[in-house]
């Protein structure tokens, strides 16, 4: 059996298949890594908790969506929970209104995947904070700053440095990850792909082409991300060869009577 | 005897006179004691860091704290703003119990809101400046009186950018933190606290992690301020400083209070052996 480049283009532009499907994979990993990054944020407070019910709720959060396959964690949430619920099916083929793009299992894919990542992210984000030097959050609450404020204005910023390059890591794995969405039926890329080759017994050349669309996708999301990481250096470690240091040194030591060294 | 360390030679800060009237003039208030410390005690696990620690602080007084390493002083003044919880004793600033409320007769914790209230009154400066890196200096300043005060951010301009200026750093309004000098770093930091109008100053070590060249210009601006009749409590290892600004000069081993009394009588006659040979080996 030989490579066949007809099939691969014809499969790849296929558009009226291929345009949803890319929209379904970029729009469940981008509301799946919102959500996750929201639980995330939730569950690293929590676990910083003193009280010993909120620590342990997220403990427990993070401990059995960390130990189990997502893969589990998708398939139970779609075919266990309208089981618990008795007659309702929270997720129906379509939901009325909503684009047909937006079905039950779409919904159900989204909500295990984010469910799950905010279980990683909650560490991430943990890990983020713990860099941040203890003294910040003492000097702010020195000038009166409640817990609150402190998190939000002082500590949660400078965590941020820490926390946006393994949550790149996090996005890229989930653009990848919306594959499994598959199984429970939803029209993700994965599962056009299976549909293609089911009919022309050819599954090198859709799997070859969908190869090519996820590497396209996560080297977008990886200039993005270098943009974000380049944004968030602002203020903190000043290198020498940022535009505007050397101007705005000389033009302030000029005005100054200190002879105090740059650091 | 000789002063080495604390010899302030004259520095090239422009301190304005008036430090203070860039935040209205000193705080004024009917109480005359600004700290009350009675009878504080707290242990870090078994080790019993204050033992039985009174202080009384009245307005306008400056307080030094001397001793050696580990006997207690920063972490006694750590707890006048509740940084740290204290085990025993009660400590209030302005006539108000810090960090605990009285609920039949028993101290409890008190809830982090009205904690952080009662830190607005209270400024600190430590050892290791902690200036916000993400926030040019002028943002350092505002920070807390926009954020906690909900004071207009065009005012708290104004006020930052005198405030800036009254510890001699006007130019560097825009500079983060990691563009200046450890000595401005700390300047700037003694601004930030000033911003919220405290009634109390607490410093912590201020010139400890400076180099020495720098140590001048921050010991200049807390001299400064103490000529306008701020209340504070200074921990230092700086003798010039206790010797030329101190009212009362404490000392401090093994968390207790060994010796408290003026300057002079504290450097040429003190009574306790401790303070002698704490003194011996550092003038």
């Amino acid at each position: 059996m030989q490579f066949d480049t007809t099939e691969l283009i014809s499969f790849m532009t296929n558009w009226s298949v291929i345009l949803p499907a890319l929209l379904t994979t970029v729009l469940m990993a981008i509301l799946a890594q919102v959500l996750g990054i929201a639980l995330g944020l939730v569950a690293a407070l929590a676990g910083r908790s003193r009280n010993p019910v909120v620590h342990g709720i997220a403990t427990v959060y993070v401990w059995i969506f960390r130990g189990t396959p997502v893969l589990v964690q998708i398939l139970l949430l779609y075919f266990g929970v309208p089981v618990l619920l008795g007659g309702i099916d929270p997720f129906p083929t379509t939901y009325g209104s909503l684009p047909t793009l937006i079905g039950g299992a779409f919904v159900a894919a989204t909500l295990a995947l984010g469910v799950n990542e905010g279980a990683y992210m909650s560490e991430i984000i943990r890990a983020g904070i713990l860099s941040v030097d203890a003294g910040q959050a003492e000097a702010a609450k020195s000038l009166g700053m409640t817990p609150r404020k402190t998190m939000s204005r002082i500590v949660l910023p400078q965590a941020m440095r820490v926390i946006v390059p393994p949550l790149g890591n996090e996005f890229n794995n989930m653009l990848k990850t919306t594959s499994l969405a598959s199984v429970i039926t939803v029209t993700e890329l994965v599962m056009v792909a299976e549909m293609r080759y089911a009919g022309t017994f050819k599954p090198f050349e859709p799997l070859v082409g969908i190869s090519i669309y996820y590497l396209a996708m996560t080297t977008v999301w990886g200039f993005v991300q270098a943009r974000i990481e380049r944004k968030l250096g602002a203020g903190l470690n000043r290198n020498d060869d940022e535009p505007g240091f050397w101007s705005r040194t000389l033009s302030v030591s000029r005005g100054a009577p200190h002879s105090g060294g740059m650091r | 005897m000789t002063t080495p360390s604390g010899h302030i030679h004259g520095t090239d800060v422009k301190v304005s006179k008036d430090l203070l009237a860039a935040i209205g003039g000193a705080p004024t208030s009917s109480t005359e004691l600004v700290v009350d410390a009675q009878h504080v005690n707290k242990w870090f696990g078994k080790l019993h860091v204050l033992q039985d620690v009174s202080l009384e602080v009245k307005r306008q007084e400056v307080v030094v704290i001397l001793g050696p390493s580990g006997s207690g002083k920063t972490t006694f003044i750590r707890c006048v703003n509740h940084l740290e919880k204290i085990q025993q004793g009660r400590i209030s600033v302005n006539g108000h119990l810090i960090g605990y409320r009285e609920v039949d007769g028993r101290l409890v914790e008190d809830k982090e809101a009205n904690i952080a209230r009662q830190r607005q009154e209270i400024g600190m400066v430590f050892q290791r400046f902690n200036l916000f890196p993400h926030k040019t200096a002028l943002e350092n300043i505002i920070e807390a009186p926009v954020q906690v005060k909900g004071m207009a951010r065009v005012e708290a301009l104004e006020m930052g950018k005198a405030l800036l200026q009254r510890v001699g750093l006007a130019a560097k309004a825009d500079a983060y933190p990691a563009q200046l000098s450890g000595g401005q770093q700390q300047r700037v930091a003694i601004a930030r606290a000033l911003a919220m109008k405290p009634a109390l100053m607490l410093f912590d070590e201020p010139t400890s992690a400076l180099d020495p060249e720098m140590i001048g210009e921050v010991l200049e601006v807390m001299k400064e301020l103490a000529r306008e009749g701020m209340t504070m409590i200074v921990v230092t290892h700086e003798m010039g400083f206790a010797r030329e600004v101190a009212d009362r000069v404490v000392m401090m081993d093994e968390g207790r209070v060994v010796e408290e009394g003026t300057p002079e009588a504290f450097f040429s006659n003190p009574s306790n052996e401790r303070t002698k040979s704490f003194l011996a080996k550092i003038l």
